[in-house]
């Protein structure tokens, strides 16, 4: 497959109903929040983890689209099989041996492994090849308004050990859910990281298009009971013609406007309380917006 | 600024992690001289020529924020990838988080804006042929910077906290009123020093906002 041509910039809308997207570990679990304005937070690595094991889900045993950075939860699948060798030219004569060698081990490592040849990796070699940056870079997602996080206390008519089955036969315990959140998180896909002779990782238009099926589809494979309802609301695409780029990304990336819906009054509480829309008007020379979802 | 640019960049979040505190990272109070350089280079760069910040214009309050994450705290193997490679197998290659994870907490810096003035030389190594010149260089940054191209999206420090960026051709924008007055911020990174990849240091002072950067091999300068 032929690596992509083309810059991408893009925005991608999810919900959250009576769940909690993203554990704050330093506030026990609660749901993260920006503490200056409120409003909700979900790190970059969350999105990635769950891409990451739609991926092994969906390609299974796809030879090259194997995941680096698994979970023991998602993965339960024997790895015996075949690949095709890799055809390992050596790019440059002038690399030393040392340089030449982690270069083909990187090479292999992106060739087989989803989630390198996207997000990129850091390999143990001592040589400046062993660093992969990925084509695809995701940033915090944020709420449109500030969430407020409940605290559910719930209990359970069951107890762990037998002691505590003497003192008392039931215990509590503790859910944070945020009612409802509308999040909104950036991304961009560098054409140049993929297809660039020496740093790009080959990152493929199947691997593009496997990318945005992942972020359409992954929240409906990552049910949990802390999840609450999460769902894709929006992703919306600007392509460049070019692989540098034809605009800068943040200009685009305004044009993407989440307003409250008219009429709607008090917090928010479905994606119906809010109006997605994307201003396209007199965009600049070279730029395509897709509206995948 | 015949040989310079002038770049402003902003973003909601940073992290230009203190080398003497990597594992729980503290960001430094402004952005690095190397990580400016960074920035710069994700826009335009070619082997044939050196980027030099010279001077930092910080615009807005310096201000913090802490955030802990799940984090795996090992690298892919090298030696295991060559075997597996040999083997034709990826069995028993992949890293598995849960084995490896580390809750680590980051200080972050909130909402800033920065102004990175940087001059452009050709390499001393001698990666120039005759037809580079730092005119044809200093055009390709600039029309890529108004245009917004850039190699891969910048980031402040690290690649969660993409950067935005735009050519700064008119005035330079006035640094918020917080940041008057002169500021020591102690001894910083100023970049890392090839060939043999050592960092150097400088005593960063902030005078109204700007700090103005020695060069490489300057005399203030501690390895």
């Amino acid at each position: 497959m032929a690596p992509i041509q083309h810059r991408y910039d893009f925005v991608y809308l999810f919900d959250v109903k009576n769940g909690n997207p993203n554990g704050d570990p330093d506030a026990g679990n609660l749901p993260r929040l920006d503490p200056e304005t409120g409003r909700g937070l979900v790190t970059d690595v969350a999105l990635k983890r769950k891409i990451r094991n739609y991926v092994a889900m969906a390609k299974g045993e796809t030879p090259g689209f194997d995941i680096y950075m698994q979970e023991r939860a998602v993965l339960n699948r024997a790895h015996m099989r075949a690949y095709t060798a890799l055809d390992l030219k050596s790019e440059s004569k002038k690399l030393p041996k040392e340089e030449e060698k982690a270069r083909g081990l990187t090479k292999w490592m992106c060739d087989n492994f989803f989630d390198i040849r996207t997000f990129g990796a850091v390999m143990s070699t001592e040589v400046n090849a062993g660093q992969v940056r990925g084509p695809v870079q995701f940033t915090f997602a944020l709420s449109e308004a500030p969430i407020v996080p409940l605290e559910v206390t719930i209990t359970r008519s069951s107890v762990t050990n037998e002691k505590d089955a003497l003192v008392n036969d039931r215990t509590m315990g503790r859910k944070h859910i945020v009612p409802y959140g509308l999040y909104r998180a950036h991304g961009f896909v560098s054409g140049r990281l993929a297809n660039d002779p020496k740093k790009g990782t080959g990152f493929s238009e199947e691997d593009l298009s496997l990318l945005w099926e992942a972020l359409t589809n992954m929240f409906d494979h990552d049910r949990a009971a802390a999840r609450g309802e999460m769902s894709a609301r929006g992703l919306v695409v600007f392509e460049h013609e070019s692989d540098l780029g034809n605009a800068p990304a943040h200009k685009l990336l305004d044009r993407v406007r989440v307003a409250r819906a008219s009429g709607g009054e008090g917090p928010p509480r479905a994606f119906s309380d809010y109006a997605v829309s994307v201003d396209e008007a007199e965009l600049p020379a070279g730029i395509t917006v897709h509206r995948l979802i | 600024m015949s040989q310079g640019i002038r770049l402003h960049v902003w973003g909601p979040r940073a992290l230009f992690s203190r080398p003497e505190m990597k594992v729980e990272r503290v960001s430094y109070d402004v952005i690095t001289p190397s990580a400016a350089r960074g920035i710069v280079e994700a826009i335009h760069w070619k082997p044939a020529i050196v980027w030099r910040i010279v001077r930092l214009r910080v615009l807005k309050p310096i201000r913090f924020e802490s955030l802990r994450r799940n984090e795996v705290g090992a690298v892919a193997s090298a030696g295991k990838a060559a075997s597996a490679m040999r083997a034709g197998s990826t069995e028993g290659l992949a890293l598995y988080v849960e084995e490896e994870r580390q809750q680590r907490a980051a200080t972050l810096l909130r909402d800033v804006a920065y102004v990175i003035e940087a001059r452009l030389d050709l390499s001393p190594k001698g990666h120039a042929t005759p037809e580079e010149t730092v005119g044809k260089h200093l055009d390709m940054f600039r029309r890529r910077a108004r245009k917004g191209q850039c190699f891969s999206r910048p980031c402040l420090g690290t690649r969660e906290f993409a950067a935005d960026f735009e050519l700064l051709e008119g005035d330079t924008p006035e640094p918020d009123p917080s940041l008057l007055g002169e500021r020591d911020l102690g001894w910083m990174v100023l970049d890392h020093h090839y060939p043999g990849l050592e960092a150097r240091f400088f005593r960063a002072r902030m005078r109204d906002g700007v700090i103005d950067v020695p060069a490489l091999d300057g005399a203030e300068v501690a390895r």
